[in-house]
């Protein structure tokens, strides 16, 4: 019974009687209702300056040297563009909704409406055209870069293992596994605007060939070989990142990628067959996954 | 004691109470009542808050590890405050090992043992049967067994830290071959398979909850309950269920065939000619891919399991507090729906780069664009749900209206990971770090805090203090930006997640700073729940006492008292209408209960509406 006392007492009591609109919760001040939507309005507000301020700090996308990257930069563009607008927009509604229907603000009832049929199909269909535009605009793309493989032999052969990237050129017989392939470790280098085809294997677990300026990740599985492509545009050196974790030292499977001239990267090569020779390397004495 | 008995009207709260509880003194309570009341329970209540605090102390242990892997990424290879001792003979330094060990660890505990049973276990168990007017779950033993199944997966994650070689370090989604191969990493060892077997637990007990809530909520409902009067949270928790019961059993003899993997040499997972460490591994004939496909047909689907009954919650919160109507009822139910089945085709978006067939990666894209039209009629009908409004500024609402903020940067994020050729910059970088983490904790985490402030007066009689609600609101909102906001743009650098030291890279090594910031960020947001734990347990047991109905709302648990005695309702509940009928014209009060008899301003509002 005192339990029973107590429900009427302290909850779902009647409104008191008289003026405006009372609905039995607890009056929240006028002040804090704007602070609060103010605190909402910090989002879209700081949320477009972080976006704006970041690349005058050099904080991001590296700077791409691939053929290929040009498209992947352009669509991040126009995805940043249009979810921005929409990002801002509907902030901006939510901020200015909590600012106007704060029940401080006013004593009208709240509006009786379980909603709008028109306005359902508004937001359903121009949704779903946008991403179906979005989904068919991408998908040439996507298949110039992972599908349409140029026809030609593997430039060279990277195999991941833990934690460091071994990589085979196919030597002077332009073919892989026959004794005069050159093997080097985490040097990759690749002449400027040619195409080149790696072929990707990994000897022991997952690892992910990640090369940020020229756009490029793909994983490496074992016992698959993964074609990867690319044409580099500009030459320097550049970072190789391992990008799928791989065991403990998965942070320091760096490699580096040299692009340069035709002319340097034969004599790159020449030097390489040339330290080869001399040392009497061989296959044989650098364990790779097995021969194929 | 399971099913509903008594047809007759409302009558007014003087039905007697269930006399073998209320009637009982507590000092002559005996040992085996006590086990039977609060340990062994079969009430779904004392299930829901076993699953509530097991799952906020995983929660504080989950954030701690979060912290320790931000500590490293903020400032590699320095001395780790208070943890340092431990690693006495790194010199207080933090291995690399030990650090995937921590990355792995914080997602496998912040997923399975906090982000789904604190939503389907502790918000389901107590929400579902007092939300449809029943007096307790349809399967009580399943329904205590489902909690009692997670003690052995606490005790499997918890001890595989303590075990040879740690805990499991192969990352939450446990890729093989460095999940299967004994000798690929020091965590891959006991702690490993301790993890699959915490798994399996895990999912043992979210099937028994998933079966119990579908029957229950089918079965169960009060008289004039129809599946169209359900609150949005019920609507949420049956599509969930649905979900967990149909992808589960995949992930369940996806783990199973790891299990066996490791410990009986199958290779389901395992290719041929394979050599690890320097020692041949496995017997071959597997494809490590097929693990990622089992797994993310589960796992994609659980991203869901992890945000609908949240997204549910959040639709009774607001309106409830902007005195509404939820705009647009069936479009969000539908919706609920279509997030539900599209979930279940949109899981190789995961695998763009993983050596699937890229062919495959462009239906899986469609999928995925389509997938974000739902959320998108979630997200427009929340806000016309405020619109028109008189919003009232509790706590609950604030986290409530933080989860639609979040929720559309989370949502929004998502469409760059989805366009494939983007995704091969992004993918693995800490731009899907900021995705997952805008939905799951800026999203999730503060839909689960909405929630607590929501029903904590139900589920303990008292309200809990409104002033440090806020301030904890205002912290954590704050803070948790700081963290992950500033996450998208390290992803658009390129930043990979799961580095123990990036630095070291060219690209990378100017990004230290704004790491150092973001890890201020995380250790204040870890902080500011120090006045969340205060709240909580203060008002458990001094908060201002909560009647019935604190909130004047609608829905169904209002009309039981606070706390609810056994069997829940003191008379039988008849549902005359949907849950959301607030501020309707011409009714001297501003809400009319589910259970409330028909009014004559409801059929002259309805008739306006319609004109």
């Amino acid at each position: 019974m005192d339990q029973d006392k107590r429900d009427r007492d302290a909850g779902s009591g009647g409104n008191p009687p008289g003026g405006g609109w009372v609905d039995g919760l607890p009056q929240g001040r006028r002040w804090s209702g704007i602070a609060w939507s103010l605190l909402f309005l910090l989002v879209p507000v700081l949320g477009t300056a972080t976006f704006v301020i970041a690349p005058y700090y050099d904080h991001w996308l590296p700077k791409d040297v691939s053929a290929h990257g040009r498209s992947i930069d352009d669509l991040f563009y126009f995805i940043l563009v249009l979810t921005g607008v929409i990002f801002l927009a509907t902030e901006l509604i939510l901020f200015w909704f909590m600012w106007k229907y704060d029940a401080a603000a006013s004593s009208k009832p709240a509006t009786y409406i379980h909603g709008s049929h028109a306005l359902e199909v508004v937001w359903t269909i121009i949704p779903a055209a946008t991403m179906l535009f979005l989904a068919i605009y991408q998908m040439n793309t996507w298949a110039d870069i992972k599908m349409r493989r140029p026809r030609m032999s593997p430039s060279a052969e990277v195999v991941a293992r833990q934690f460091e990237w071994r990589i085979r050129y196919p030597g002077r017989d332009e073919t892989l596994g026959t004794p005069d392939d050159l093997f080097v470790v985490n040097d990759l280098h690749v002449p400027i605007d040619e195409d080149f085809l790696i072929q990707l294997k990994s000897m022991d677990v997952l690892h992910s060939f990640f090369l940020p300026n020229l756009r490029m990740k793909q994983d490496a599985v074992p016992g698959m070989k993964q074609p990867v492509w690319f044409k580099a545009t500009e030459t320097g050196t550049y970072d190789i990142v391992c990008a799928e974790v791989c065991g403990w030292g998965h942070y320091k499977m760096k490699g580096r990628v040299t692009v340069e001239s035709r002319a340097d990267f034969d004599r790159w090569l020449a030097r390489i067959e040339a330290e080869q020779k001399a040392t009497q390397r061989g296959p044989d004495e650098i364990p790779m996954a097995a021969a194929d | 004691m399971s099913t509903v008995t008594q047809p007759h009207a409302p009558s007014p709260a003087t039905a007697p109470h269930d006399p073998h509880v209320h009637g009982s003194p507590r000092g002559s309570m005996s040992l085996s009542t006590f086990l039977s009341t609060y340990v062994f329970s079969k009430d779904h209540k004392v299930i829901g808050l076993q699953f509530l605090f097991s799952t906020l102390v995983w929660f504080l242990i989950g954030g701690l590890l979060a912290l320790a892997v931000r500590w490293q990424v903020a400032w590699p290879w320095s001395d780790v405050p208070v943890l340092g001792k431990l690693f006495a003979q790194q010199g207080g330094q933090m291995a690399p090992e030990f650090y995937t060990m921590l990355f792995t660890m914080h997602a496998t505990v912040m997923i399975f043992l906090v982000i789904i049973p604190i939503l389907a276990g502790a918000f389901g168990n107590f929400l579902i049967p007092l939300m449809i007017g029943a007096d307790d779950m349809a399967f009580p033993t399943l329904n205590m067994l489902s909690y009692w199944f997670m003690w052995p997966a606490f005790l499997f994650f918890g001890g595989s830290f303590f075990v040879e070689g740690g805990a499991a370090a192969g990352g939450w989604t446990s890729y093989p071959p460095l999940s299967t191969s004994t000798v690929s990493a020091p965590g891959s060892g006991m702690g490993q398979t301790l993890w699959l077997l915490g798994l399996t637990m895990v999912g043992v007990s979210s099937m028994l909850g998933s079966v119990n809530y579908m029957t229950t909520i089918i079965l169960m409902r009060a008289p004039g309950m129809t599946m169209f009067r359900l609150p949005m949270t019920i609507w949420a928790m049956f599509i969930t269920a649905i979900l967990q019961a149909f992808a589960l059993p995949v992930l369940t003899a996806a783990g199973f065939m790891q299990l066996t993997d490791r410990l009986l040499g199958t290779g389901f997972f395992s290719p041929e000619g394979n050599i690890i460490n320097n020692a041949m591994s496995g017997a071959g004939g597997g494809q490590p891919i097929l693990w990622q496909h089992l797994f993310w047909f589960y796992s994609h689907p659980a991203v869901y399991i992890m945000i609908l009954p949240a997204m549910g919650m959040v639709s009774d919160i607001l309106t409830t507090f902007a005195r509404k109507p939820l705009f647009g009822y069936r479009p969000m139910v539908y919706s609920i729906a279509g997030i539900a089945g599209l979930g279940f085709i949109v899981w190789g978006h995961h695998m763009f780069i993983s050596g699937m067939n890229p062919a495959l990666g462009i239906t899986f894209m469609v999928a995925t664009m389509m997938i974000a039209l739902p959320s998108a009629v979630k997200t427009f009908n929340w806000l016309g749900t405020i619109w028109g409004g008189r919003i009232h500024y509790t706590t609950a609402m604030l986290f409530a209206i933080s989860f639609v903020s979040m929720f559309i940067i989370g949502g929004l994020s998502g469409i760059f990971m989805a366009a494939t050729p983007v995704d091969i910059f992004i993918h693995d970088t800490y731009f899907i770090v900021a995705h997952f983490h805008y939905v799951l904790f800026a999203g999730t985490a503060m839909g689960v805090w909405a929630g607590i402030y929501y029903w904590f007066p139900k589920m303990f009689g008292r309200t809990m203090n409104e002033f440090w609600g806020k301030v904890h609101f205002f912290l954590t909102f704050t803070f948790l930006n700081g963290t992950f906001f500033t996450m998208h743009i390290l992803g658009a650098v390129g930043f990979p997640r799961r580095l123990a030291d990036a630095y070291h890279y060219e690209t990378f090594h100017h990004l230290q700073p704004l790491n150092a910031f973001m890890t201020w960020c995380a250790i204040g947001m870890v902080a500011s729940q120090i006045v969340f734990a205060i709240n909580f347990f203060w008002s458990m047991f001094r908060g201002p006492v909560a009647g019935r109905n604190p909130w004047n709302a609608n829905t169904l648990e209002w009309t039981a008292p606070s706390p609810p005695g056994h069997g829940n309702f003191d008379f039988q509940p008849v549902v005359y209408r949907g849950p959301y009928e607030y501020s309707v014209p011409g009714c001297e009060k501003d809400y009319l209960m589910q259970t409330d008899p028909p009014h004559p301003a409801e059929a002259a509002a309805a008739a306006a509406a319609h004109a």
